[in-house]
């Protein structure tokens, strides 16, 4: 099943690479993974997500939580929740193209942000499931590069993850 | 405020922690640190021959004493050397400080010359590090390094300290901090009492309990409270090769060792168990055997210090994270207030069982290997020094057979005594380590019991012995061969002894030992055993390299039947299984 786990941890040289060294270390997978820092500089925020049954995502919250670093953590996906990824997509749009290739756009609410006479570049932002279906409405021949930053999410409601 | 320069302020912050011994080797990134040391009083510095002998000193060290063991090695291939004995401690969760020279920080991520990611090198093997950035960072890093590696589950952690850092021209204001504050690391502390009440309503429901005792309760020094628990509730004991010395090896209750080389009667007891309490033990690969074929009926509590232990390979029917000492603690308050036992007799109907096991294939109601014959027996030779030491010896192993016959046949009523590296299974262990016990406790018995493919995995050791003047005994148990893997390979490879033999090329250890300045002893013959044995263990001011030439055709016996057995699944001797 597929998780996204949220940490946060101290805003310090080397507490990336603790993480993601944790996860090659004992053979569990990273599907993305974004960090930045807090609104208090001193703390970041990463969320990663995983693939991997109860057993194991139970392991990787153990694990993550016994890192000197990490100073909370939570796995949203086990109660409701937000998540966003943003994605950059340059399209080639020349022609009839630009037009339909502006359509795509509208009904997934993305935006048009940079334009040359051959194409567009798209940004679009939502659930990754969401980016996966912009991208197949846009056809492989259209695309010319894609960036996606992974994900980011936030519980619903007044729970927080803060220290 | 007092001005100091950074390789001072790190010295006097050791101090100021209470260290009052580092194993070490010097360097050049490490050379202001040293001198450092040349001008102080209250710290002494061991010169080791290799950074390996360092660690591994301060891990016996550690082990014998509870003490945080310190090591201090400069950059580059200092720092890579330790590595091994990092490695070793962390497997083991031994408490150490390592601290290691680094280029200066403009020349780090230029090739410098003995430069290394050391705090990358070590990630994966410590419990954390810290890259020093400033040298007025140096005592609160001293004093979270201190923290972070006694407390909780312990581990190494290392810290790296660029050169220019520790210089003696700039200096700062010290101050050693008082107290400690991480948002980001709570140990735990004790057990959840709900937890703890199920677990003795389950403990007292039991019919056929064995307890499970592993390295945990040697670090958490939890042995007393185990003990008395344990004679409370009438119930056999079993200890890991690192909980061995939690329950006092000679009493009725100790089943011997579990696991793979465990013995008959604690493999079948555990297997056929309605109840196990595992305490400070982490359900290792080389104990359940299959984990899936593991104890089909038993309920399991589990009590760990470390979350991440808890249900890892076997569920935990009754989880309970806390440290050793207070959940045995409260767990025997609770069982005294409540006045109830077990029924008395499904228990001694469970003790008729175990003690008809011992007497067909117990290690200990008679000899289970050959007694005949001029061979010495490997079994015999420990057998022999535990009668010579009145088993109160400190006892230091490398790995491979005589590391399981030690294990097996030296009989430790006391934790901290048996010291071996359990988890990562280093060779070269052993006589390092004894140093370490030697340098703090310079006036009690310490003997190494090692092979001689061990021993020379480490043997500039003996150099360092005749420097600091630490006589310990070196039992080598010499069968002419990498023994465990020559057992496997006569196991599992029809024989084929890939690698595993010299072929006439092993030195005269009794000649090397004289050339450390030390006394060696060759036992050959069976009837000169114990007089030579006795007679190398009357010398107390020299180290005596024991050169015991045993049977080189035994195996290590019980041994587990792998893959798919499960934990009473065992090989009894070559012709034999259960």
């Amino acid at each position: 099943m597929r998780r996204i786990i949220s940490v946060l941890m101290e805003n310090e040289p080397g507490a990336l690479s603790r993480v993601v060294g944790l996860f090659s270390q004992r053979g569990y997978n990273i599907e993305s993974l974004t960090v930045a820092p807090t609104e208090d500089a001193t703390l970041s925020r990463l969320t990663l997500t995983t693939i991997g049954d109860d057993h194991k995502i139970e392991q990787i919250t153990k694990n993550l939580n016994k890192l000197i670093d990490v100073v909370k953590l939570v796995d949203l996906t086990e109660g409701s929740h937000i998540e966003r990824e943003l994605l950059l997509v340059k399209v080639r749009a020349t022609g009839a193209q630009r037009d339909e290739v502006k359509r795509s756009v509208d009904i997934f609410r993305g935006q048009i942000v940079d334009v040359t006479s051959n194409m567009y570049t798209v940004q679009v932002a939502g659930t990754s499931e969401k980016l996966d279906a912009f991208l197949q409405a846009l056809g492989e021949h259209t695309i010319m590069e894609v960036v996606r930053t992974g994900v980011s999410g936030i519980a619903r409601g007044e729970k927080v993850l803060s220290i | 405020m007092e001005l100091l320069s950074g390789g001072d302020m790190l010295v006097r912050a050791l101090q100021d922690e209470g260290v009052d011994l580092i194993f070490g080797y010097p360097g050049g990134s490490a050379l202001h640190i040293y001198d450092a040391i040349f001008r102080q009083k209250g710290i002494k510095h061991v010169l080791v021959r290799h950074e390996q002998g360092a660690t591994h000193a301060a891990d016996g060290y550690a082990r014998a004493t509870g003490k945080t063991g310190v090591v201090l090695v400069t950059s580059g291939p200092g720092a890579t050397n330790a590595i091994t004995g990092i490695a070793t401690a962390y497997m083991d969760s031994i408490p150490m400080v390592v601290i290691s020279g680094q280029v200066p920080t403009d020349k780090i991520g230029e090739d410098a010359f003995q430069e290394t990611d050391m705090v990358g090198c070590s990630r994966p093997i410590v419990k954390h590090s810290f890259l020093v950035k400033n040298a007025e960072e140096i005592p609160e890093v001293v004093k979270k390094a201190f923290y972070i590696a006694s407390t909780g589950r312990p581990g190494p952690v290392v810290i790296d300290i660029p050169k220019d850092v520790t210089n003696p021209v700039d200096r700062f204001p010290y101050k050693y901090p008082e107290k400690l504050r991480m948002r980001s690391y709570t140990p735990a502390g004790k057990g959840h009492t709900g937890q703890i009440r199920k677990a003795v309503a389950l403990l007292l429901s039991a019919r056929r309990p064995v307890i499970y005792a592993g390295g945990g309760v040697v670090q958490g020094d939890g042995a007393d409270l185990l003990t008395e628990l344990a004679q409370h509730l009438n119930f056999p004991v079993t200890n890991t090769l690192m909980g061995l010395g939690a329950y006092p090896g000679t009493d009725r209750r100790f089943l011997g060792m579990l696991g793979m080389h465990g013995t008959f009667e604690a493999n079948t007891a555990m297997h056929h168990a309605d109840v196990i309490l595992a305490v400070g033990a982490r359900f290792d690969d080389r104990v359940t055997n299959t984990p899936n074929k593991f104890c089909p009926g038993a309920k399991v509590i589990h009590i760990d210090v470390d979350p991440a232990s808890i249900s890892k390979t076997i569920t935990a029917d009754v989880p309970i994270v806390g440290t050793v000492q207070s959940v045995l603690k409260e767990m025997l308050e609770m069982l005294k207030a409540s006045r109830e036992m077990p029924d008395q007799s499904a228990i001694v109907d469970w003790w008729r069982q175990i003690d008809d096991w011992r007497e067909r294939h117990g290690l200990y109601t008679a000899p289970r290997y050959r007694t005949d014959g001029d061979m010495i027996m490997p079994q015999e030779v420990i057998r022999a020094v535990h009668e010579i030491t009145k088993g109160d010896a400190y006892v230091t192993s490398d790995v491979g057979q005589h590391q399981m016959f030690a294990a097996q046949y030296y009989l430790f009523d006391k934790p901290r005594r048996w010291i071996n590296s359990g988890g990562l299974g280093t060779m070269g262990f052993g006589l390092p380590a004894a140093l370490g016990v030697k340098m703090a406790f310079p006036d009690s018995e310490v003997v190494c019991v090692t092979g001689e493919g061990s021993i020379q995995m480490c043997i500039q050791e003996l150099s360092t012995a005749t420097q600091y003047h630490l006589p310990v005994k070196i039992l080598c148990l010499n069968n002419q061969a990498l023994g465990m893997v020559k057992q496997w390979q006569e196991m599992q490879y029809e024989g084929r002894l890939s690698n595993s033999v010299y072929e006439e090329s092993l030195p005269d250890f009794i000649k090397l030992a004289e050339a450390y300045g030390h006394l060696g002893m060759k036992i050959e013959h069976r009837d000169e055993l114990h007089g030579k044995l006795a007679e190398a263990f009357a010398i107390k001011d020299r180290t005596v390299f024991i050169d015991v030439y045993v049977d080189p055709s035994e195996h290590v016996y019980p041994m587990q039947v792998m893959p798919n057995g499960s934990m009473r699944d065992m090989w009894l001797s070559k012709t034999e299984r259960t």
